[in-house]
């Protein structure tokens, strides 16, 4: 066997591995979770009317930790799982410096006021009407959670339900840090 | 309707129908067509925001074309989007860095495939054309193996 040959014996085979470590990469990575481009960048400014007629913008409440979910009343179960934990979180932390504010997207009126209802969120909620806010936090479904630090800044984004813990875990960090 | 009220509604109308062209400022739907067609739809995935019927879609063609019409140009208003989702939002990975692997491995792996057609055609067709000269047997060789075939032959 010539010296040609047997190098193409070996070569052949061994191109196969380049394939297998880039499939070996790409299957082990999940299509669906996008990283955010937003973590670390000061938060988009928002200014929204409540559905209790209440004007509510992010550059007023500067200093203090805020709290962005993004939410529909369609989006089941995702989004009536976690709504128990956001009331909670809202009772928990209203006092501490913490404003939760709920943003209600790709929705229609009526059954977004029945799920405040049927929950009986307090915490300040309002359409998106436009979708401009949505986009400005580059959400693609719901429900997905923004936290955001004292100094404006989009420190963490939870994609999917919310629990207690994930609450907890995550505004108790940011309030330890000073404004 | 009484007479006020006529005339309010016909003020209002009139009011309407000069604010119209201020409203629908000179936008090219073409270019809002073809910014539109090179993002991905948020919530289709495989879809661009010019092709999905969905409301999210809507609204994305709705940013594109109030950007546009604010005087940004189509590169920047596919930028702006970048920086909100990410790369992940271009239905085409620009051409740079380790995509530009997505750009170049095709061709190349089309052209290696052409070049090993072609050393191993070239390949078999030099044995194909080697091969008769070894198979056909020539005068001397028919002859000596008629006789041999003879000699075994009781």
């Amino acid at each position: 066997m010539s010296g040609r040959r047997r190098v193409l014996r070996w070569a052949i085979p061994l191109a196969v591995v380049p394939v297998l470590v880039l499939l070996a990469y790409g299957f082990r990575t999940d299509p669906r979770e996008i990283p955010s481009p937003l973590l670390g960048k000061p938060a988009s400014p928002f200014a929204l009317t409540t559905f209790d007629g209440k004007a509510i913008s992010l550059a007023s409440l500067r200093g203090q930790v805020v709290v962005v979910n993004f939410w529909a009343s369609w989006c089941i179960p995702a989004c009536y799982d976690e709504a128990p934990s956001l009331e909670r979180a809202w009772q928990a932390y209203r006092d501490r410096g913490v404003v939760l504010i709920g943003v209600n997207i790709q929705d229609k009126d009526e059954p977004a006021r029945r799920f405040l209802t049927q929950f009986g969120h307090t915490f300040p909620n309002a359409p998106d009407p436009s979708g401009r806010v949505s986009v400005d936090y580059g959400v693609y479904g719901v429900p997905e959670t923004f936290f955001i630090d004292r100094k404006g800044q989009v420190r963490f984004k939870q994609v999917g339900s919310v629990t207690d813990e994930i609450m907890k875990q995550h505004v108790e960090k940011l309030l330890k840090e000073p404004a | 309707m009484s007479r006020p009220l006529t005339v309010v509604a016909l003020l209002v109308i009139a009011a309407l129908a000069a604010a119209a062209p201020l409203a629908a400022a000179p936008v090219n739907e073409n270019t809002v067509h073809e910014v539109a067609a090179q993002l991905r739809c948020v919530v289709c995935q495989s879809l661009s925001v010019a092709d999905s019927p969905s409301e999210t879609a809507h609204q994305m063609k709705a940013i594109i074309r109030e950007r546009l019409a604010a005087g940004e140009s189509p590169e920047q208003v596919k930028a702006y989007f970048v920086d909100k989702y990410g790369l992940w939002i271009l239905l085409a990975p620009p051409r740079q860095g380790f995509n530009l692997l997505v750009w170049v491995v095709p061709f190349a792996g089309l052209a290696a495939g052409l070049v090993l057609v072609l050393v191993l055609a070239r390949r078999w067709s030099r044995r194909a054309a080697a091969a008769p000269d070894l198979a056909r047997p020539d005068a001397a060789m028919r002859e000596r193996i008629q006789r041999e075939m003879a000699e075994r032959e009781p």
